[in-house]
């Protein structure tokens, strides 16, 4: 107790934890303000980037250009809608899950987790050869007489390889939160007179809503800032925000105007995070602690 | 025909008998306490009868209706849990009033009929505070309220007082029974601890084993322990051989076949060479109110206690005569139930 009061206190804490801050500066706060001063800086097809001269010409362009308006709402709306259906499928089968006899809750829950080993890029053309004009979901339909669909290259194909992926990241955190809920409320919950969805709903849903929160904002920026999946499952046609940074960085060669949409994503995705958290934080803040 | 009746209720798990064919009448207005140590059925009969574990044989009967096999929320039965089991999210006031709402009482009738129970466990200046913001002894109120509100035809405890201090248990003792009195509920309460269960009930069913050995008001029990298993878990008990002497009396004398108990109040402390046993005082414990002496004897170490008069303690070591009234050792059959 006391040497850890000593720590605190003096310099042994910051020296302590050097190694980690130094990692952090190195590899996240500095390549952040390098793409903040790259998205100031004078861009001509010409003659490359002018490191000297800066210009806020990338963000003007950013805000006058309904293509990139599109980009954004279609990132946002595929991210909204993939955390929405991770909540859909997620708290039920956390609240399953955590209900589950010793044996087999053990087994589903390394289930959920054994996809975040295989890389998203391997899952991702797992999809596209489920969902291609040849893959099995189509011979499937042709097979019963129905007429191929087009399936890939669609946002249908991008969120449901997203609500794939990210669905260990809401089962978790709800999962924790289930494990702190005392089965007897539910009990006594139906003893005065409630139905099972009744104490779902009034009961406990309010308790894991910390859980469904922090889930929802991994997911969603998680979501919002996705390439792999939106690159492969999306195609050139349905770009999403960082396949479009993709774009200008390399196919462009725009490193200025790239770095500026990823500024611009950041303090969107931040913003539209912590209006969630402050909105759903609030409510259940004073109650829960 | 009794309120609550329980015919031939049992419980399997696999294969192991959870509660055996248990049959209880329990009258209109009474408490009654499950006393029994842990995994001896109590509380999975208690669950029984509230609903959360489904019944394997037998029947429920409540005021003549079967619920054998109804839903909880059908049953309308007031449950305090051993966890208290509150909703964290809510108020004192919306704990209380979840069963209302739930019964869609008009707002009005509600409000009065929170406010009434909340007085009745003196919790009216708590009403807004969350149950975080609580005591151990006030979260037991809360729950004891939530469940009263409905005015349940029966209330159902689950070792209501198991998790608070000694001090508090003592005083929520008194608190359930003046509540229960006031109110005139019939209550079933389940307890390990046998003092909490003679002090507040009317009657006492010990419980082993999934089987129920005994019924009997406090004092008798307590008086006319059955077993030898029930003498030594109600009170302590000094267990000696005994036999009956010609004129049917029974009496104390070792290698007789009968067992005997005997309650360590029961005893006097003589001076040496008075009483029926000689002995030897080998331990001392000072209770408060009264000494609790060993007492070494040809017939095994026995438990003694004295009422603390004033006057002073007898020394380790000292030797001592027992005597008692033959009147009081009780003939304890042979558990039928091997614990």
């Amino acid at each position: 107790m006391s040497t850890l009061v000593a720590v605190r206190q003096g310099r042994q804490g910051y020296l302590l934890s050097a190694p980690a801050l130094a990692l952090y500066v190195c590899l996240l706060v500095i390549p952040l303000l390098l793409t903040l001063v790259l998205s100031f800086n004078v861009f001509d097809y010409s003659s490359g980037i002018n490191g000297d001269a800066y210009t806020v010409d990338h963000y003007s362009s950013l805000l006058g250009d309904p293509y990139f308006y599109e980009i954004f709402l279609r990132t946002f709306w595929i991210s909204a809608l993939t955390t929405l259906l991770c909540v859909v499928i997620g708290v039920p089968e956390a609240y399953i899950l955590s209900r589950m006899g010793a044996p087999w809750r053990s087994i589903f829950l390394i289930l959920i987790l054994t996809p975040l080993l295989i890389s998203v890029v391997v899952r991702a053309f797992g999809w596209s050869l489920l969902l291609g004009a040849d893959g099995l979901v189509n011979q499937t339909l042709q097979a019963f007489g129905g007429s191929p669909m087009k399936l890939l290259y669609t946002p249908f194909a991008v969120v449901i390889a997203l609500v794939h992926v990210m669905l260990p990241f809401m089962i978790i955190p709800v999962w924790t939160s289930l494990q702190k809920l005392d089965p007897a409320a539910e009990q006594a919950a139906m003893s005065l007179g409630a139905s099972h969805f009744t104490v779902m709903r009034q009961v406990v849903l309010p308790q894991i809503m910390p859980g469904v929160l922090s889930g929802t904002l991994i997911v969603f920026g998680l979501a919002a800032s996705s390439f792999a999946i939106p690159g492969l499952l999306g195609g050139r046609r349905i770009k999403m925000v960082a396949t479009l940074i993709y774009d200008q960085y390399l196919s462009e060669l725009n490193w200025p105007m790239g770095a500026a949409i990823a500024v611009a994503l950041l303090l969107l995705n931040l913003l539209i995070m912590l209006s969630w958290n402050r909105m759903i934080e609030g409510r259940y803040k004073k109650s829960l602690g | 025909m009794a309120f609550v009746q329980l015919e031939g209720l049992g419980k399997r798990y696999g294969d192991i008998d959870a509660v055996v064919a248990t049959h209880l009448s329990v009258e209109k207005g009474e408490f009654v306490s499950l006393l029994g140590p842990s995994g001896c059925g109590k509380t999975t009969t208690l669950q029984m009868i509230a609903g959360f574990v489904e019944v394997t044989s037998g029947r429920i009967l409540l005021d003549g209706r079967d619920i054998t096999h109804a839903k909880p929320a059908s049953r309308g039965l007031g449950v305090v849990f051993q966890s208290y089991a509150l909703f964290p999210h809510m108020t004192v006031k919306d704990n209380v009033a979840f069963g209302l709402r739930m019964r869609k009482v008009p707002n009005g009738e509600l409000q009065q009929r929170v406010d009434r129970v909340l007085k009745l466990v003196r919790l009216d200046q708590h009403a807004e505070r969350y149950p975080r913001e609580l005591s151990g002894g006030q979260r037991q109120r809360v729950a004891l309220a939530r469940a009263l509100v409905i005015e349940p035809p029966v209330l159902l405890l689950d070792e209501p007082l198991s998790n608070l201090d000694a001090n508090l248990r003592e005083e929520m003792q008194f608190e359930i029974r003046r509540i229960q009195r006031e109110v005139g509920i019939t209550t079933l309460m389940v307890t390990h601890d046998q003092s909490e269960a003679l002090s507040i009930s009317d009657r006492v069913v010990v419980m082993q084993a999934g089987r129920i050995t005994q019924i009997d008001a406090p004092y008798t029990l307590y008086e006319h322990p059955r077993t030898e298993f029930i003498s030594g878990f109600v009170g302590k008990a000094n267990l000696l051989p005994g036999e009956r002497d010609s004129a049917g009396v029974v009496q104390v004398r070792s290698g007789g076949e009968l067992t005997l108990s005997l309650r360590p109040e029961k005893i006097d402390l003589r001076d040496k060479d008075h009483g029926r046993l000689p002995g030897r005082i080998v331990s001392r414990f000072f209770l408060g109110s009264q000494w609790l002496y060993g007492v070494s004897t040809s017939l095994g170490e026995l438990s003694v206690v004295r009422r603390n008069d004033g006057s002073a303690p007898l020394n380790e070591g000292t030797p001592v005569g027992l005597d008692w009234d033959t009147a009081l050792l009780r003939v304890l059959s042979v558990d039928e139930v091997s614990a």
